[in-house]
């Protein structure tokens, strides 16, 4: 196996016993204190997760934002400076390349998945051609800190010099955090209220003791897996693939049609009118049995697999989601086969967990 | 640190051998491993089992694992609390985190297990 790849706090990770495991060629944490003693944290209190593996496409020029709308399916029109959107990067079928958080700051930054970066890169890169636009692979510089949870407010603030009530969902802004510059956005994959913290790589160590001493405890990729699950949101390579479109996904909010021309668009103009052949569905287990990527889905409909499977810490039962043909609506009976074996499941809404009070004051 | 009184599997089972039955469940090292346990599924009395032949799975939140027979027999008894309270095996892996009691086919098979002292060297090596 060739040498992964470590974010700049490996050594912190290694140093307090962290369990590390490969994750799209990183060597990255999995676990601290336990996954169910971190996620929990996070639902109740608050941990932070070293993302550093995530990578980082800067995108300058001219024509950064014709090339952002051709690129991605949203309107980047209408992002305006200071803020974020959940995007989506289709082929011309209309498949998902990959999701990513678009921000708005000075210039363009798309956010992308560690497994996804060089494909993504190279997609991008053939669809630049045409625009006079500058990207800029700004990964190795970044790290990227997730401080998630209700009491991530309260718990960062004492360490931040921006009033952190007054940033908004979605909102980005530059602060001093621990002493260093950084961007501050209020994002993350967790389904609970948080920040998402850009920092140059070399100040990750001396800003990851700041939050250790103010009490933030870490958390591993473990617990953002069971954290995104619960909160229904898709993991690119299990619930979204270049063979997924966003119809399937139920992420069609997240596709204008009307903002004008984009790699995609035709199909999804089909998709959209003849209504996509298979729909991303929640399933919740009668019995004890644990859903896992890849089994069997067998509805009145037809058949499926499921695409992303496990317990669920916060529902103390198991939980997956997985694509099934046709129309099935909440309550309807399907049957998961585990080792062998049918298991019954229900159909629920997504997500399976949605935080109280999703509208918090500093909302808009 | 392993209790001598136990034969132990490269799997990470312990048996206890009393009379004519044998108890069996996973080791601390295992239970440390796998994390938080949250779903056991374990045979039926009556069933039988080759020595090392997969008699039980064993899931933490994160992964599936497969237990494997320390020695041939038949089930005499599964810890039906164990799957009530699959957390068991984490708090307790000796005692209250048992999975099953057998009646072994012959006690010779033991020769093939490892002793505490045996099991201690094999999980030094995988800690390092």
């Amino acid at each position: 196996m060739s040498a992964l790849l470590k974010t700049p706090l490996y050594h912190a990770h290694v140093e307090v016993g962290a369990r590390m495991a490969e994750f799209a060629g990183w060597d990255m944490p999995v676990q601290y204190a336990g996954l169910m003693e971190e996620h929990h944290a996070v639902r109740n209190s608050v941990a932070v997760f070293d993302v550093s593996h995530m990578g980082e496409i800067a995108v300058t020029g001219k024509d950064a934002v014709p090339f952002l709308q051709n690129v991605v399916t949203t309107n980047v029109g209408r992002l305006r400076q200071g803020r974020s959107q959940y995007t989506l990067i289709c082929n011309e079928r209309g498949g998902v390349i990959e999701d990513a958080i678009l921000y708005h700051h000075d210039g363009y930054l798309l956010v992308v998945n560690a497994g996804n970066k060089q494909a993504v890169w190279e997609w991008l890169s053939g669809v630049a051609a045409r625009f006079e636009v500058d990207l800029l692979d700004r990964s190795d510089e970044y790290a990227l800190l997730a401080v998630q949870g209700p009491e991530a407010e309260r718990s960062l603030q004492p360490l931040c010099d921006l009033d952190l009530q007054r940033l908004r969902r979605s909102r980005v802004r530059p602060a001093v955090l621990a002493g260093r510059g950084v961007l501050v956005a209020r994002t993350g994959y967790t389904g609970e209220d948080g920040f998402e913290i850009f920092m140059a790589a070399y100040d990750a160590p001396r800003i990851w003791d700041g939050l250790m001493d103010a009490n933030i405890p870490p958390a591993g990729l473990g617990a953002r897996n069971t954290l995104r699950l619960e909160a229904g949101m898709a993991l690119h390579g299990n619930e979204l693939s270049p063979e997924i479109n966003p119809f399937e996904a139920s992420l069609e909010r997240f596709v204008d049609m009307e903002k004008g021309e984009f790699v995609g668009r035709e199909s999804l103009v089909d998709v959209a009118a003849d209504g996509p052949d298979r729909l991303l569905y929640g399933f919740r287990m009668r019995g004890r049995a644990i859903p896992r990527d890849g089994y069997g889905i067998k509805a009145a409909s037809g058949q499926g697999m499921v695409t992303s499977g496990s317990y669920s810490p916060t529902l103390q039962v198991g939980i997956a989601m997985g694509f099934l043909p046709g129309s099935l609506r909440r309550g309807d009976d399907v049957m998961i086969e585990i080792r062998g074996r049918d298991h019954e499941a229900e159909i629920v809404d997504l997500p399976f967990y949605r935080r109280e009070n999703e509208r918090r004051p500093g909302a808009r | 640190m392993f209790p001598d009184d136990l034969r132990y599997t490269r799997e990470h089972e312990w048996v206890r051998i009393e009379d004519d039955q044998a108890t069996v469940g996973i080791t601390e090292y295992a239970q440390d491993e796998l994390g938080d346990i949250v779903y056991v599924e374990l045979p039926k009395a009556g069933e039988k089992f080759a020595q090392m032949e997969t008699f039980a799975v064993i899931e933490s939140v994160k992964a599936v694992s497969d237990l494997y027979c320390p020695l041939s027999g038949e089930i005499l008894a599964a810890n039906d609390e164990l799957v009530a309270s699959p957390e068991l095996a984490n708090e307790s892996p000796y005692a209250d985190g048992w999975m099953i009691r057998i009646r072994p086919a012959s006690l010779e098979e033991v020769e093939n297990l490892m002793t505490a002292a045996e099991y201690e060297a094999l999980v030094s090596g995988l800690r390092t």
